[in-house]
């Protein structure tokens, strides 16, 4: 299990071999993946690139609590997070998310559960850079949903 | 001392990232927001709306009770991912 929040890009390729060889480890059957872009566009037309503060202290905590429920609920073998901060340029990775599981479904659902919840429980915010000037991006309700349909166990509906 | 950190539109509007105040006994989030909320315009703005609150970097609500050290942060809804 790992997860780390950095400035810098990162390599896919490494992290999926780092999250492999955790689950060959541990028996895992299947690898599931995700990696979040940075749009260039939002309601109102082309941005230019995000930039993203975060709390450092409890990020660390909270993306540490969010794994160790992922895997408790999904009995996964192994997960991991790593989240970018600061200034991200449009179309660049923001976010990568691994689950591994002895079968596809709950590996799929970890993955899930590990990015709904995440933007709902780890103190990240984003800022759109648009005609030169910054804007906090508001929370959506369909990201309220998503997360809270894992509490509730009911589908989210879609936005 | 309670130390009190802000992030994001909460830092902006408040115009401050970190803080000290003195611990009193009783003292709750609710009772640490609204006292800050009368410092000034700026505090007033920047707490009012949906804020959410940590106490020691957990999730807490605003009846939550402080203890003197804490240190509580406030910040918007988030917005990673």
């Amino acid at each position: 299990m790992f997860s780390s929040v950095t400035c810098d890009d990162f390599d896919q390729a490494s992290l999926y071999s780092r999250l492999q060889a955790e689950a060959v480890a541990g028996g895992a059957g299947a690898i599931v993946t995700f990696t979040g872009l940075v749009r260039d566009f939002n309601a109102h037309g082309r941005i230019e690139g995000i930039e993203l503060e975060h709390y450092p202290e409890m990020t660390e905590q909270a993306l540490r609590q969010l794994m160790e429920n992922a895997c408790a609920r999904f009995s996964l073998t192994t997960v991991g997070i790593v989240h970018r901060v600061g200034k991200i340029a449009n179309h660049e990775q923001i976010v990568w998310v691994g689950s591994a599981a002895p079968h596809r479904q709950a590996a799929f659902d970890g993955a899930c559960y590990m990015m709904d919840t995440l933007k709902q429980a780890v103190p990240l915010w984003k800022k759109e850079f648009q005609s030169g000037h910054g804007k906090w991006v508001a929370a959506k309700a369909s990201d309220e949903r998503a997360a809270l349909a894992w509490v509730q166990g009911i589908e989210a509906n879609s936005e | 001392m309670i130390t009190v950190k802000c992030f994001a539109l909460v830092r902006e509007l408040s115009q401050c990232a970190s803080l000290t105040v003195p611990f009193e006994p009783g003292m709750t989030i609710a009772s640490l927001q609204h006292q800050l909320a009368h410092r000034d315009a700026n505090w007033q703005l920047a707490l009012e709306g949906k804020v959410l609150s940590a106490c020691n970097q957990t999730l807490v609500d605003s009846d939550c009770a402080l203890c003197d050290g804490d240190e509580v942060a406030f910040f918007p809804p988030v917005t990673g991912g």
